[in-house]
Formats: C-alpha cells, structure tokens, sequence
C-alpha cells in the first residue's frame, strides 16, 4: 500500500470517529438507552449493507456475464424463466424472514429502551416557543424548584421526565442519552434514561415548533450523585441578596424596568411565569435556550436586543441606559 | 338512433387508409386559435399541458432547495432569514409532493395510458381538462401567495397547534391548506378516469394479463389516490374550519385533539409516497423490457406486488408517529408492517435484476436511469428498514437521516425513473430523440451529485441534526457535511440544467424519432411520433403481451367504427371483448370556467365562510353549461 494512500485512509478513519464523537450524537452513546438503541442500530445496519452489496453485485454480473446469442426479444429460454420465477420467489420467501427477524430484534431493543424503573427520580418538563422549563418535584414543597433549558441529572439513577407543551408540540431529544420524545399540545408523555458517564450532553428540539426552532437547545449535566445532591441543595434556596450597592440598584431596576413581569426569582418580589425563572441564571452554563454563551458579554447583548439575537422571540428589547444594563448584568451575575 | 340512420353513418372500413387518416384528424382535433387551444380535451394535449406545468413546478421546488443548501452551506449563515427559510422548506415540501410528484406521475399516464391500451382518447376528456385547470390555479396560487409573503410556513404537514389561528393567525396556514383541496380535486378526477380507461376502453384481445406493467402501475395508483386522497381533504378541510369559523377538530382544550390530524394526514401521507413510487416503478418496467431486449421477468408477480404495495400501504402510517407516546405493543407491531413492504419491493427488484441478467442490454440513457435507480433506490429502501424500527426512529426521526432517506427513495426510486422515462418518451411525444450526449452527462452529473448531496445527511442526523432549523450554531461539528452536501446539491442541479438545455434544444433540432426509435414491443410505439389526434387510424386487436415484438408491423385491427364522429370502442373488464361504440365529448370551453368558478369559490372560502354561498351559483351555472344537452350525436348514442 502505498504511504500517500495510507495516510488518506488514517486520516478519513479519525475524521469519521471525530465526527461520530460529540455532545449530541447518536453514535456515540453515553447512557443505557442510547447504548441499545446503537446496538440495534448497528445489526439493521450489517444487514442492510450486506443486502446492498449483495444487490449491486449481482446487478454488476448480470450486466457483465456473456450473453447467449437471441434473434428477438421474445426468444425466451423456458429453463431460464422457471429458474428465474423460483428464485425470485425464494429471495422472497429470504426477505420476509429477514424483515421478521428484524422485527423481532426491534421488538427486543424497544423493550430494553421503554423499560421503566419505579424509583426513577421525575422531572417535568414543559416546552414553550422556545424553550424548556424544567420543574425538579419532591414530595415535600421546599424539595421542589423550577429551572430552565438545563438539566442536571446524578449519573447511574433512572431518570423519568415527563412531557407536557405550553403551546405547540415539541420534541424532547438528547441522542447521547435517549431518543426522543415529543411535548403534545393536551397530552402528557413520558421518557426514562440513565446516563452512565458523567458530562455534558447537548440536546435540541426535533419537532418544528415555528420560527425559532432551531434555537431551542439545551443542555443535559450528569454529575456524580453527591456532587448532584449538593448541587439539588444549592437550587432549592432562594436568590441571595445582592451583596454590593451596584447588585441592589440591579435589583431594583429589575423590577422597575419590568423584566419581574415575565421572569421569577425565588425570595424577592420578580415573580413573573412567562418567560424562564432566572432564581439561579447564574450558575447556568447557557442562555437563550442554548443559543449563546453565558458570561456577561453575552448576556448583555441578549437584554439589549434580544431580536437581534433571536428573532421572533417573546422577550421585548427594553430601553435601558448603559448604567442600567450594567447594574442589572451585575445583579443577574451574581444569582448563583 | 334509428336502424336507417345507423345504416347511413359513414364507417372506417368503407374508407383507404389516406382517406381514413384525414378524416379522422378532421374529426379529432383540437381547435385552431386561442379560444381552441383553451376547449381542448386532447388527452395528449392535456397530458402534455400537465407534464410541462409540473417541470415547472420542479424547477421552482429545485430553486428552493438550492437556496436551503446555500443557507446550510455554514453555520450561522445569514443568507436567509428565519421567516423566509420556514416558508421555503415548507414551499419545497409542498410544491414537490402536491405540483410536481404526483401531477408528474399522473400526467404521463394522462398521456400515456390511452395510447398504451389502444384506445383514442381517456375516458371522461372533459373532466380530464377540468383537472388540469385545477391543478394550473392551484399551484399558481401557492405560488402568487408565496410571491406576496404569505407563502405557508409550517411546513408541508403543517402539524396543529403550530398550523391552529392561535399560533399563526397570517393567512399562510390557510392558503396551504387550500392548495391541498385544489390538488386532491385534480388528482382524485384524474384517478378516476385512468381506472375507467383501463377497465373500459383496453383494445380488443388486452386481456388483463396483456396490460403493460406502467398501466398496471398507473391502475394501482389510481385506487391508491381514491382511497387516501379523501383523507386529506378531511384533514385539510377541518384545519380551514377551525381557523375560519371556530370549529374545535385539533383544539385539546375543547376536546380536541392534535394527534388527530397527524393520524389523518399520515394515513394519506404515507400512502401517498406509493402514489409517487409506484408509478416510477412502471416506468421501470417499461424502459427495462425495452433496453434489456426482453419482456420483464415475472410478470405476474411484478402485478401481484404491485397490487399488495397497494394494500400494505395503507397499514403502515403509524411510523411516522412513534416518538408521540403511542402504547408500544401497537407501535411495534407498525414496525413489522412497515418493513413488510420491503417483500413486494424486493420482489420486483429481483425481477428486474433477472431481467438484466437474462437480457442483452442496450446501454442508452433512459436505461442508465434504470441502473441508477435500482442502486439508489435499494439503499433508500434499506434505510427505510432502519426507520421501521422503534428504538432506531426515536434517534433518528425528524433528523436528517430521514431527509436523506426519503430523497434517496424519492428522487431514487421516482425522479431516477421519471428522467428516464422523459427520455424514452421524449420521441413519442414530440416526434424527436433527445441528444445521447448530453443524456449521459446528464446522468453522471446526476448520479454523483444526488449521492454528494444526500449521502453525508445520513450521518448528520446521526451526530444529531434536526430536519427543519434555518442555521446551526459552529461548533456543532455539522459545517464540513453540510458543506460537502451544499456542494452535490449544486452538481444535482447541475443535472437538471443539462435536461432543460437537452429538452429544449432536441426538442428544435433534435433527430427525428420515426414511429419506434427503440424497438418497443408496447402499442404507443404503433402509431407516429407524435401520434396524430386520434392516436391510431384503426384500433389494433391485441393477441400478445407485447404486440409489437410478436406481430411486428403488421398488427390486426378492428373495422367498423364510426368515421363522421369522435367515438371509442368499449370492451370487457377481463377479456377486453368489443362491446359497445361509445361517443367520446367533443372539445368544450365549460371545463376551464367551472374551473374558474371553483377557484374563485375555494380562494374566497379561505377569507369568509360566505364564499360558500355566493360561490355556488357560478359553479353551478358551469356545471348547467358543461352539462347542457346539445342535441348532438354525442348524447344520442
């Protein structure tokens, strides 16, 4: 082999395993469900391709093979056409115990994924044009707190979420994790996985809710269970005050200049449920449901002209002065 | 009509052939002018109206495409907006599902079934040329409303609640909606008058095992069209209520519900990929018997597959719904029936690759489209099995694996055959041979380019990108695929240029094709190029499954018709037996006005409910019109 066709091949062979790899690939497993839906995957996959090369081969030979010698079309060879009828209908006879014996393998691999686990730790998830709100619910009220457009899971434990849409359907999808599942208008869905590794996995609405589906992302945290305790702990406090003279005039311009009437955050007066609860925007590693960054840069750009960002989008650009929006970024930056 | 009067008609054996041959033209043609040229009920006039319009429609469908792939080229790519991108993904799925696809498929068999069963013209031709009007305004209106902003933009399935006025309260939905009706009106008239062709008006002798397998094809299609299109109309025509007068079909909060309408729509709109598939298999097998210098093996069985694709067909919509919390055992059992019909596909496969095998194949172009069909069309299939599977769709569904499986089982297993069967045709219908030259460009181009183009998407959906999103942020690892697929896009169109410059310059200058350029053993080859009005001075008799191959030039004919009357010959359902003269309608301007009133009645209806009233009576008034006895031969008989 020569070394130039070498080096293609390794280079092709780690493009292609780098491109499988990734926070939001099927191929690339990361949790039990995604783990068995790639093994089914993959058998329908050897058959298929045994069955395509197989078709394209005989297609070849059929086209290459010496032909005997006919004076018209209608000079059939009688042994040929009762060959040919048993053969054709053998290779039928072939492909519905194919097509069965696939069917079967699904059949198994849909129960594994669909299993479900009593002792699942719930979420609800509601989806809204665009983006997801997240409830975690414990038995006792002060167990329980509403985030947004990230998840954070312990790893090893099942999670079950339930699905429900504010408006049109959505459709939950984390292809490290699980399939997907959609969010219907008057109906409630449920899924369950477990993540085996932590990380974080990127997931992304599949099903086109209007104009900004394609900026209705999220992300997916496992975190080690004691460090997703403390973490759980940490969300079902309230907002602290803010700890600087530039945080409370934040604060205030916050609900001055109306932002409180769309958004929540727990323990001070901002009690708005239309756009996400910001309790602890902070701490989140994205906003506008995944589209950006968050760090103060971009979140400032966001409250300055958030249809620039995301056209379409519920939230109004609010005329602010420069010292306002820095007091207000000041305030939402510290609520951790 | 009196025993003297009958005695008296003039008939086509008192006549030579010369004689014959003027008279009957004089008697079958279209009329001269404008005003002519609009009463036509020609079916190769129709047929061909129909096959140009739908070209169209594919080159604007294309020219959306190519837009979706600049968009996609890069990340973040600003080339078109969120808002235009919506509407045009939602305007390609339409225009190439409702304009191209199936008008496409059912304009060829307008033109082409009367001529392959032997026959002078389809049945009901006024009808047939009422279809073709509601076809030309409902596309032209999608197309204007499209031009004016208000294009749909909820995609071609347009899913409640997103479709519902409350969360698009534009007109686009409704205009969406509205073009459906008018294409169902065209398709389902159409699907009628191919199934009373074939049954009625086979030539003597066309016994149901001598039909030709593309009229078997079109046959099957047709019921397939009259089973799944009302659906549809149900679906559409509930959406329209509830936006316009507060109707609660979809709404959950008034017990509604919105898994309603994906039932409905998929219960046509899975159907519906037959509708386009099947008749491409026809072509199939037409272009192959020709050009591997053989009848297709297995007749019977290509037939009897075709018929159970037909059946299995209507059992299979749930896959298209098995990520919207449907019980598992049901779903599961979707997935069997769903890859079922790779039985009846894979046995037409094999007949097909028994044919080439047994055949001495003529590579010309029409054939090279055979060839690229069947390789593209299989890994289409295959990957279709794949999407059957319950855990496999929860990935993949909605992604672009199941963009790039459809186009492969589309544009490989519809548009491959189609390209090939305009060149076969091509000579018939316009007496000249497309050039070989660049009908083989054309194919490699194709061939590579569609396989750049949608290969790599397979992947894409895998490392998860979702169908329908306008931009993708850069460090999703997706640019280099969508680069890569923007580029075959690009060589794809390439392809279809190279038909339209081959089209229209062969169409001028091309050789001159002569009755049967190729051979061809099935009746349309038996008459000239472009057949005359009346497609063939005398009615042959049929005594084989391919009458030319077998009796060559000379085939046997029928006497006896009338000469001083547009009239065809009907025959028995089974054996083809003569029964009945039949007077078939003289050309009439009152299809395109009660085209005309509809169209006005079904795009009022979508601003007020009142248009369905004050919309009947002109529709009425044209019915009267169309309907009106004239006191001529025609009514008598």
């Amino acid at each position: 082999m020569p070394a130039w066709v070498q080096k293609v091949l390794v280079l092709c062979t780690t493009w292609l395993l780098a491109a499988c790899a990734g926070r939001q690939s099927a191929l690339d497993p990361q949790g039990l469900q995604s783990g068995q839906i790639r093994s089914t995957f993959f058998i329908f996959l050897a058959v298929s391709a045994m069955v395509w090369i197989a078709v394209v081969l005989v297609l070849a030979v059929g086209m290459l093979r010496r032909k005997r010698a006919t004076h018209t079309p209608l000079d059939l060879h009688e042994g040929f056409e009762q060959r040919a009828g048993r053969l054709v209908l053998g290779l039928g006879v072939a492909t519905t115990v194919i097509v069965l014996g696939l069917s079967f393998v699904s059949y198994a691999g849909q129960r594994n994924v669909f299993a479900k686990d009593e002792h699942a730790l719930t979420l609800k998830i509601i989806g809204h044009q665009w983006w997801w709100e997240v409830h975690y619910e414990a038995d006792s009220p002060h167990q329980s707190f509403v985030t947004a457009n990230e998840i954070r899971i312990p790893t090893g434990q099942p999670i079950k979420v339930e699905l429900e849409s504010a408006d049109v359907i959505h459709s939950f999808w984390v292809p490290s994790l699980t399939g997907k599942m959609d969010l219907i208008t008057g109906q409630k869905n449920e899924l369950q996985f477990t993540a085996k590794n932590a990380g974080v996995y990127r997931g992304q609405c599949a099903e086109f809710c209007g104009l900004q589906h394609a900026h209705m992302a999220f992300d997916v945290i496992a975190l080690p269970p004691d460090e997703f305790g403390r973490w759980r702990d940490h969300q079902n406090q309230s907002a602290q005050s803010p700890a600087d003279q530039l945080g409370r005039q934040g604060e205030a311009l916050f609900r001055a200049r109306g932002c409180a009437l769309c958004h929540n955050i727990s323990g001070t007066l901002a009690g708005g449920q239309l756009g996400p609860d910001l309790t602890h925007v902070g701490s989140r590693t994205t906003i506008a449901a995944g589209t950006l960054p968050n760090n103060p840069a971009t979140l400032g750009a966001w409250i300055s002209d958030p249809q620039h960002i995301k056209p379409g989008n519920l939230m109004p650009k609010m005329p602010l002065q420069s010292n306002e929006l820095i007091a207000i970024l000041h305030y939402l930056e510290q609520l951790k | 009509m009196s025993m003297a009067a009958e005695k008296n008609q003039l008939r086509d054996d008192v006549l030579n052939g010369f004689q014959l041959s003027q008279q009957l033209e004089r008697i079958w043609r279209t009329p001269s002018g404008l005003l002519g040229a609009l009463m036509s009920v020609d079916h190769k006039v129709v047929g061909r109206r129909y096959i140009v319009t739908a070209f169209v429609f594919l080159l604007l469908g294309g020219i959306l495409a190519v837009l979706m792939r600049i968009q996609l080229a890069g990340p973040e790519n600003t080339f078109l907006s969120a808002d235009k991108y919506n509407q045009i993904f939602t305007m390609h799925g339409s225009t190439m599902m409702f304009l191209f696809a199936v008008p496409v498929m059912e304009a060829f068999a307008v033109y082409l079934v009367p001529l392959m069963v032997g026959t002078r013209n389809i049945a009901f031709p006024r009808l047939n040329a009422f279809s073709y009007w509601m076809f030309l305004f409902g596309g032209c209106f999608l197309w204007i409303s499209f031009a004016l902003n208000v294009g749909p933009d909820v995609g071609w399935f347009a899913y409640v609640p997103l479709s519902s006025l409350q969360y698009t309260p534009t007109k686009r939905p409704d205009v969406w909606a509205q073009m459906i009706t008018f294409t169902e009106v065209a398709a389902l008239a159409v699907a009628v008058e191919i199934i009373v062709t074939v049954f009625k008006q086979r030539a003597p002798g066309m016994t149901l095992d001598r039909i030709p397998l593309f009229v078997w094809a079109m046959l099957v299609t047709a019921f397939l069209v009259m089973f799944a299109m009302p659906s549809i109309m149900v679906a559409s025509t509930s959406l329209i209520l509830d936006r316009l007068v507060n109707t609660r079909f979809y709404d959950s909060s008034s017990g509604g519900h919105p898994l309603l309408w994906q039932h409905l729509f998929w219960f046509f709109g899975h159907p519906e990929v037959y509708i386009i598939l099947i008749p491409g298999t026809g072509m199939v097998s037409a272009i192959l018997a020709t050009f591997a210098r053989r009848p297709v093996v297995g007749y019977p069985v290509v037939i009897l597959s075709l018929i159970a694709t037909g059946f299995l067909s209507f059992g299979l919509w749930v896959h298209h719904m098995f990520v919207t919390g449907l019980p598992q055992l049901g779903a599961g059992l979707f997935t069997a029936s769903s890859m079922l019909i790779a039985v009846p596909s894979g046995l037409q496969i094999f007949c097909w690759l028994a044919t080439l095998w047994d055949g001495r194949p003529v590579y010309r172009t029409p054939l090279l489209f055979v060839l690229g069909f069947i390789v593209i069309f299989v890994l289409g299939g295959l990957s279709g099995v794949m999407v059957a599977s319950v855990p496999i769709d929860t990935q993949v569904h909605d992604t672009y694996f199941v963009v790039a499986h459809f186009h492969y089982v589309l544009i490989g297993g519809a548009v491959f055959p189609l390209i090939g069967a305009v060149y076969y045709w091509f000579p018939k219908i316009t007496g000249r041979m497309l050039s070989e030259r660049l009908g083989r460009w054309n194919f490699w181009l194709a061939f590579i380019g569609f396989n750049i183009a949608f290969f790599p998407m397979h992947i894409l959906g895998l490392i998860g990108m979702p169908r329908r999103v306008y931009t993708y942020t850069a460090d999703m690892d997706w640019a280099h695929l969508n680069l890569l697929s923007s580029g075959g896009a690009l060589i794809f169109a390439l392809s279809f240029a190279l038909l339209l410059i081959n089209v229209v310059y062969s169409a001028r200058k091309g050789t001159l094709a002569g009755d049967n350029p190729w051979n061809a053993s099935t009746l349309e080859w038996a008459t000239a190029s472009p057949p005359p009005p009346q497609n063939f001075d005398r009615i042959p008799v049929v005594k084989h499954r391919d009458p030319l191959w077998a009796d060559g030039e000379s085939l046997p004919v029928v006497a006896g018709l009338s000469a001083e009357r547009r009239e065809v010959l009907l025959t028995s359902l089974a054996e083809a037996e003569p029964q009945v003269r039949e007077a078939s309608p003289e050309p009439s301007i009152w299809p395109l006005l009660a085209a005309i009133a509809m169209t006005i009645f079904f795009i009022g209806s979508i601003f007020t409910p009142w248009a369905v009233l004050w919309g009947t009576p002109p529709m009425a008034i044209a019915l009267i019109g169309w309907f009106w006895p004239t006191g001529s031969k025609e009514d008598e008989a």
